[in-house]
């Protein structure tokens, strides 16, 4: 399995491909932030049209992120009905106001309770296109390039460039060892009990661990050796100049942020409360 | 020439420590887990990996493991980090990492009473991150319902303290024993 299938990247020609990372990752943690912060329903509807409009742009295919859609959408699944067993009342404690649908005593489903929890619903799918898109149109390279660019110190996100470099070649190590131990005899497949699993699955993680702790040595050992960190800063081979559409992306960005504090402002806190 | 300049702050082996380190905690939490029996809870080797990694180089590497580590995770598998429980990871890779003077692991003598230690003070730590951190971030930053992410931090923070009692405590035995013991060298 390579970084790219792992990621999803692909090249694809659209201008949000062609938008540097530093512009797409500003841009995400800016909405996603907002977002996360507001509780608004307006808003954060308006922020999930953007974002499903901005994957359509993206060119990227249902079939692609399929599994991702899936895996949220039974997390937030569970997530909501968790809430409606244990927190039942939330809705109202947080509006305060009380209008009963139906149920009674500590069972009663509120108005607020079901608008709360569709705020809730929304806020765990919102951000889920424009993650996509980010992981979708953005070399992995481009990453550390663009951390870097936004203020990350250079060694940590030096730090991030060796994580994604090394993802794949962690995997194929773990699965050569896998296959290696279980043409040994240990089973790790559900056909097995569960001890056997455990013992199975440590005698995989064992060599795995000693093998990476290796390569941290001849790494580091590599990086010595070409005077890695000895100035103050370093230049990237995946940096970008910016053009005009970086910018508008981060005029965009801002713009979100302006109307987000504003509805903050407006609404006097993060809910909006249509219920007064 | 003879300019000798000190690299500052972070060393090259830390970099390196916290990139392998992070993808390593990547690929375990996302590709091995053993099921416990209870439906959705696994024994997460992620976790074990984080005590032998914060415990070999220290807190701010094991802040960055799983800091780095839990956010990719998170961001391939969902989409979008929960920045609550990122945090609480990196935090949780601080707090062991802060034993690693005293368990001084590659100097290969971790006697029972330190790995007996090693665990009070993971157990702490589980309880500190995932039944205080976690919930009062997710209350805060998502608003959810103090029940029930209270209930679900004391679930991650039993299942967790288990995991690490059993995979931490395996890594750093049988690490120590990949080691030549100090004063291990004798005149002959």
């Amino acid at each position: 399995m390579t970084m790219n299938n792992l990621f999803g990247y692909k090249e694809r020609d659209t201008w949000l491909n062609h938008t540097t990372g530093t512009a797409k990752l500003v841009g995400f943690l800016a909405i996603s932030t907002m977002g996360m912060i507001s509780y608004d329903t307006r808003f954060l509807l308006a922020l999930g049209v953007l974002a499903i409009a901005l994957m359509k742009m993206a060119q990227i295919k249902y079939h692609e992120y399929a599994l991702m859609l899936k895996l949220v959408l039974v997390f937030a699944v569970i997530n909501l009905v968790m809430v409606t067993v244990l927190a039942p009342q939330y809705g109202t404690q947080l509006y305060g106001t009380h209008h009963a649908l139906f149920g009674s005593g500590y069972w009663t489903i509120t108005q607020e309770q079901v608008f709360y929890e569709f705020n809730l619903l929304l806020k765990y799918l919102f951000s889920l296109p424009l993650a996509i898109i980010l992981l979708f149109t953005t070399n992995p390279s481009e990453f550390a390039a663009g951390l870097n660019k936004i203020g990350v110190p250079y060694k940590i996100a030096y730090s991030f460039a060796i994580t994604l470099r090394y993802i794949p070649d962690v995997q194929s190590d773990y699965h050569t060892i896998s296959l290696a131990q279980q043409a040994r005899g240990y089973e790790i497949s559900k056909k097995a009990s569960l001890l056997a699993r455990s013992k199975g699955a440590v005698q995989i993680i064992l060599p795995l661990v000693f093998t990476s702790l290796d390569r941290i040595e001849t790494i580091s050992q590599a990086m010595e050796l070409r005077r890695f960190g000895r100035e103050k800063k370093r230049s990237w081979y995946q940096e970008q100049a910016f053009s005009k559409r970086d910018i508008l992306v981060f005029v965009g960005s801002i713009g979100v942020i302006v109307i987000g504090v504003g509805l903050l402002i407006v609404n006097g806190g993060r809910l909006y409360n249509p219920f007064q | 020439m003879n300019t000798k300049k000190k690299s500052q702050g972070f060393s090259v082996r830390s970099v390196v420590a916290t990139g392998i380190g992070a993808a390593v905690f990547f690929v375990l939490m996302k590709f091995i887990a053993i099921p416990t029996g209870i439906p959705n809870t696994t024994i997460n080797l992620a976790e074990g990996w984080l005590a032998l990694i914060a415990g070999l180089f220290g807190p701010v590497v094991g802040l960055l493991v799983g800091f780095i580590g839990h956010t990719l995770n998170d961001a391939v598998t969902y989409g979008s980090p929960w920045w609550s429980w990122v945090i609480a990871d990196g935090i949780f890779g601080l707090l062991l990492g802060l034993g690693k003077k005293y368990l001084a692991l590659e100097y290969g003598n971790l006697s029972t009473k330190k790995l007996i230690q090693f665990n009070i003070w993971q157990a702490i730590s589980n309880v500190i991150v995932w039944f205080i951190i976690a919930p009062i971030g997710d209350i805060l930053i998502y608003k959810e319902a103090a029940q029930k992410v209270f209930l679900q931090g004391a679930v991650t923070a039993v299942v967790n303290t288990v995991s690490v009692a059993i995979i931490g405590s395996l890594l750093l035995v049988a690490y120590v024993k990949s080691r030549p013991k100090k004063n291990s060298l004798r005149n002959e």
